[in-house]
């Protein structure tokens, strides 16, 4: 077995035994980065990945550390990270150099592991298809004419076409567990405020959380060990306490009940897709589930209510990037209006303005009823259908997109673009804990299934995606790539 | 016509938190030029605000002294503008939700007490400071008081003239320091006002368009600012115009208020509740505690001068007005506690008077307490006379030392041995036959020549008790 498609216990269980030094590893996979056509990265650190795998090491000659030692990852470029460009893939942000760690870099480097580099992604994370990146598309490894998905594409084809041993992600509308079902790979969005925002550059601070995207769902209760906690930097982290997320993976799933939310399996949905989440569910009931209907009337209203609020906390979050400070500034503003309109109006790109726009219209005066007002109103009535369906089901699965990966500049159209979000927004304008597990291919493409749990429930729907990768081996499908030569 | 004034003042209280609201960077003012600006306060890409909870405490500290319903649970907000020292491109404010609901105090003009309804109080950040005379073309920003927090307490538009306003902002003002929420200070900024006005005809009960004076730091300017303001407006009105909705400023060189803003141009503020902060949730535990911690205030302190310290209502009035006034009194008791009514008089005569002389706030001074306190203890202990003591404070003021030393150094030490007095009585005596002469016949006005020559004679070290009783020994 070549280093590059094995898990994260494995990767730890080769360099404890000195079967590939860090080092090894980390050039491998820099080697891999470098010959890979698919535009994952938009920065690549060899040299502060080799002076940290120098360092991880050290630590296991020792017989330090944890099982995350050494293991080379890559960092969303949403993450600030000292010292290095953190861009959000805005041109706006090309020349930010971080002079500081976000909480979840900090944590990574607080645990030894090797960063190769940050991915590329949608601009300020809006998008479905990362796309919208200043740093030009990303490509699907399993078909380069097609999108990765969006907004972490970068993160998720840097872990499917084995660039990295895993990857962080952010997800506010799905931008964890989109690309990871169509990249077929393992993403896991945390409950909202499971894991500190601090550092993370803001689309739309209610809906944002970070998370591991990984090859399997134990990797990523692995990780999620290391990125959760109370952050005292983030007001919005929660206090609860952080199990040990690898604990429970083994538990027997026997007896759960499994929601299906009938507004999931509309005529919207593709029926190669469909017929993958119908196989999923006849391989959960050989596990000893049972199955049930279930209705979550209001996550119809999902698309609307998100593209209300979303806009509206990103007009005022990117407020900041005003040219005044850092980031980009137009040449030779005349004035200070001419300063504010030039610097925004180029540095920022059409998706990203195009939100701006509909949110500083939405919050204004006179408006502000009618659609944010409205918006949070139908919010909580999303997540009181969640709450009802959590008192008859453990768990609801469905679809997380629509379609598999689809043409790369095939939707042009940004409504049509916005209606491929239907599936994962409801778990975010909830702050409910959900994730992307692999369930098949329809025509060569993956298929990914969505799992969404109650507030707080990681251990358990990791213990469930666990349970169903021991069943099936979609999970371990790579596609054919030329970097496998690397 | 005659007309009516009405006046409403937002007051800006800069709390003297030691981190500011939302960060952990320093407050302290006159520091290097963005040296307390942190990653947060710079507004850097991911940053997030965390609520300072003392400033919290000292909200709540000023609700319950204004008698204002605490809401238990409140909302910040941001309010949306582009400034270039307003890094975040919005200010973290609270709206809907204040954290103080509606209060009162009451205030005296004229000998004629009038309660003023507070609308609301709430907790706010600071915006930066933009410099535009430090480089030629361009501004520069200094960003080390954004962030700082703020309590912006809003009146109702109960006042009814400039000096109204002046005794409500000045009894804000007082309340805020003896609360120790704020310094007060308003050359630096710490408490600054912003006036609306408008006037109606006596007996017309629709309030007249108003307009927002702002940024006035010292009660001197916002009553010129009112009053320059009010005439402005009588002005327009009795020519048959009208007054249009606006922020003005006023500028204390031309004395005058100019235009800066009409209500057209004012921003739309986007205001929405700020989703990187949760709710301020405060228990009731938490407020009574706060409660039970309260300081003397202005009133319990003068009601206890007069009880405890046999200080007239007067002085009590004087030495309450000011938290600083107050606290130097007490101090100087601490090491005088028998001398209340002199010390009161050494504070409110020779150490205010040279205050205003120099225009220096008293905790500025540049006698301690402690050392003018001595100073009053050489005094009742008879070794210098009060005259004398105004020379050694004089000298005190310019730096010479401590009343001892100057005593010392200057020997200005009370003459009381009598036989020396007594020496220098009987001189005088034989020089002077012809004034003694008209002394023996009754003119008793003659003493005071002889005390004069005396005192000429001992450099007005003698002890004035003293020598008037062997004068009049020794005459008759």
């Amino acid at each position: 077995m070549v280093m590059h498609t094995k898990t994260i216990a494995e990767l730890s269980a080769g360099l404890r035994a000195g079967d590939f030094s860090c080092v090894e590893l980390t050039k491998h996979y820099l080697n891999r980065i470098h010959n890979s056509d698919l535009n994952a990265f938009i920065s690549v650190t060899d040299d502060l990945a080799l002076r940290q795998a120098r360092a991880a090491d050290d630590k296991i000659a020792k017989g330090e550390g944890g099982i995350l030692v050494g293991i080379p990852y890559a960092h969303k470029d949403i993450f600030c990270s000292t010292g290095v460009k953190t861009s959000a893939a805005s041109k706006m942000l090309d020349n930010f150099i971080s002079p500081y760690d976000a909480t979840v870099s900090h944590k990574l480097n607080q645990a030894n592991l090797v960063m190769l580099g940050k991915t590329n992604m949608d601009e300020f994370a809006m998008g479905s298809t990362t796309e919208s990146s200043y740093y030009g598309k990303t490509h699907n490894p399993w078909d380069r004419k097609k999108i990765p998905g969006g907004s972490s594409g970068g993160s998720a084809v840097a872990v499917a076409a084995g660039l990295s041993a895993f990857a962080t992600g952010t997800d506010t509308g799905g931008s964890i567990r989109q690309p990871a079902s169509l990249c077929g790979i393992t993403g896991l969005k945390p409950t909202y405020g499971r894991v500190s925002r601090y550092g993370m550059i803001a689309y739309a601070s209610s809906l944002d959380q970070a998370g591991p995207m990984t090859k399997t769902a134990q990797d990523a209760a692995i990780v999620l060990n290391v990125m959760a906690g109370f952050d005292k930097k983030d007001s919005t982290s929660a206090t609860q306490a952080v199990p040990d997320y690898t604990k429970n993976l083994n538990n027997s799933i026997q007896g759960l009940t499994i929601g299906l939310p009938k507004e999931f399996f509309s005529t919207d949905l593709d029926s190669g897709v469909a017929s993958k989440i119908m196989a999923a569910i006849k391989e959960f009931e050989a596990l000893g589930v049972s199955v049930k209907e279930i209705s979550l009337p209001n996550s119809t209203y999902a698309i609307p209510t998100y593209y209300i609020i979303a806009p509206c906390e990103c007009s005022s979050n990117l407020s900041r990037m005003d040219g005044v400070r850092f980031g980009y500034r137009c040449d030779n503003p005349k004035d200070l209006q001419d300063l504010y309109l030039r610097s925004r109006t180029e540095g920022f790109g059409e998706e990203v303005k195009r939100r701006i726009m509909i949110g500083t219209f939405a919050l204004s005066a006179g408006y502000y009823d009618a659609y944010y007002l409205k918006a949070q109103k139908i919010r909580h009535s999303i997540s009181d259908d969640f709450k009802t369906a959590f008192g008859k089901v453990d768990i609801i699965i469905g679809p997380v997109s629509p379609t598999t990966a689809w043409d790369l500049g095939s939707i042009k159209d940004p409504v049509t673009m916005y209606l491929s979000d239907i599936y994962t927004l409801s778990a975010n304008l909830a702050g409910l804990p959900s994730m992307s597990i692999p369930a098949g291919f329809s025509q060569n493409l993956p298929v990914g299934l969505q799992l969404i749990g109650n507030y707080w429930s990681e251990e358990r729907l990791l213990n469930t995606a666990h349970k169903f990768q021991m069943q099936t081996d979609f999970h371990q499908k790579t596609p054919q790539r030329s970097e496998a030569m690397a | 016509m005659k007309w009516e004034t009405i006046i409403g003042l937002e007051i800006h209280a800069q709390l003297n938190t030691k981190s500011k609201i939302f960060s952990a960077a320093g407050t302290e003012f006159g520091q290097a030029q963005n040296s307390q600006a942190c990653a947060v306060d710079l507004a850097l890409p991911g940053v997030l605000p965390v609520l300072n909870e003392a400033t919290v405490e000292k909200a709540i500290k000023f609700g319950l002294v204004i008698d204002a319903h605490i809401n238990q649970r409140n909302v910040f907000d941001r309010k949306n503008y582009f400034y270039p020292d307003l890094p975040k491109g919005y200010q973290i404010s609270q709206l809907d939700f204040p954290i103080i609901g509606r209060g009162k105090i009451e205030i005296t003009v004229a000998n004629t007490s009038k309660t003023i309804g507070i609308t609301r109080a709430h907790l706010e950040e600071d915006a930066g400071k933009s410099i535009h005379d430090l480089y030629d073309d361009d501004t520069a920003i200094d960003l080390n008081r954004a962030g700082t927090p703020l309590l912006e307490i809003v009146s109702d538009p109960d006042m009814r003239s400039a000096k109204e306003a002046i005794a409500y902002a000045k009894k804000i003002h007082t309340l805020v320091q003896y609360l120790d929420i704020s310094d007060g200070n308003m050359q630096q900024g710490s408490f600054r006002c912003d006036a609306n006005i408008s006037i109606r005809p006596i007996g017309q009960e629709k309030f007249g368009v108003r307009t927002e004076l702002k940024n006035i730091n010292s009660f001197k300017f916002l009553e010129r600012a009112i009053n320059l303001e009010i005439q402005r407006q009588q002005d327009i009105l009795e020519d048959g115009g009208a007054v249009v909705q606006e922020t003005r400023l006023f500028d204390a060189l031309k004395n005058e208020t100019r235009s800066m803003r009409s209500k057209e141009e004012a921003n739309d503020y986007r205001y929405f509740p700020d989703p990187d902060l949760l709710p301020v949730e405060i228990s009731a535990e938490l407020i009574a505690k706060i409660k039970q911690n309260l300081p003397e205030l202005p009133q319990q302190k003068k009601a206890r001068f007069i009880a405890e310290l046999g200080l007239s209502d007067y002085d009590a009035n004087i030495l309450t007005s000011q938290k600083g006034l107050a606290d130097y009194f007490e101090t100087m008791l601490k090491s005088n506690p028998d001398n209340a009514k002199l010390c009161a008089n050494w504070v409110m005569g020779e150490l205010s008077a040279a205050l205003n002389k120099y225009q220096i706030e008293i905790q500025n001074t540049p006698i301690s307490a402690q050392n003018l306190s001595l100073l009053v203890c050489r005094i009742s202990d008879g070794t210098i006379s009060g005259k004398i003591g105004k020379d050694i404070f004089q000298a005190m003021w310019a730096g010479e030392g401590s009343a001892d030393e100057i005593i010392a150094t200057k020997g200005l030490k009370q003459m009381s041995d009598s036989g020396q007095i007594e020496a220098i009585i009987d001189k005088i005596i034989a020089e002077h036959t012809q004034q003694v002469a008209q002394f023996k016949s009754g003119n008793e006005k003659i003493l005071g020549f002889f005390v004069g020559q005396a005192m000429k004679a001992t450099a007005g070290k003698a002890n004035p008790k003293l020598l008037n009783e062997l004068l009049r020994a020794k005459l008759s």
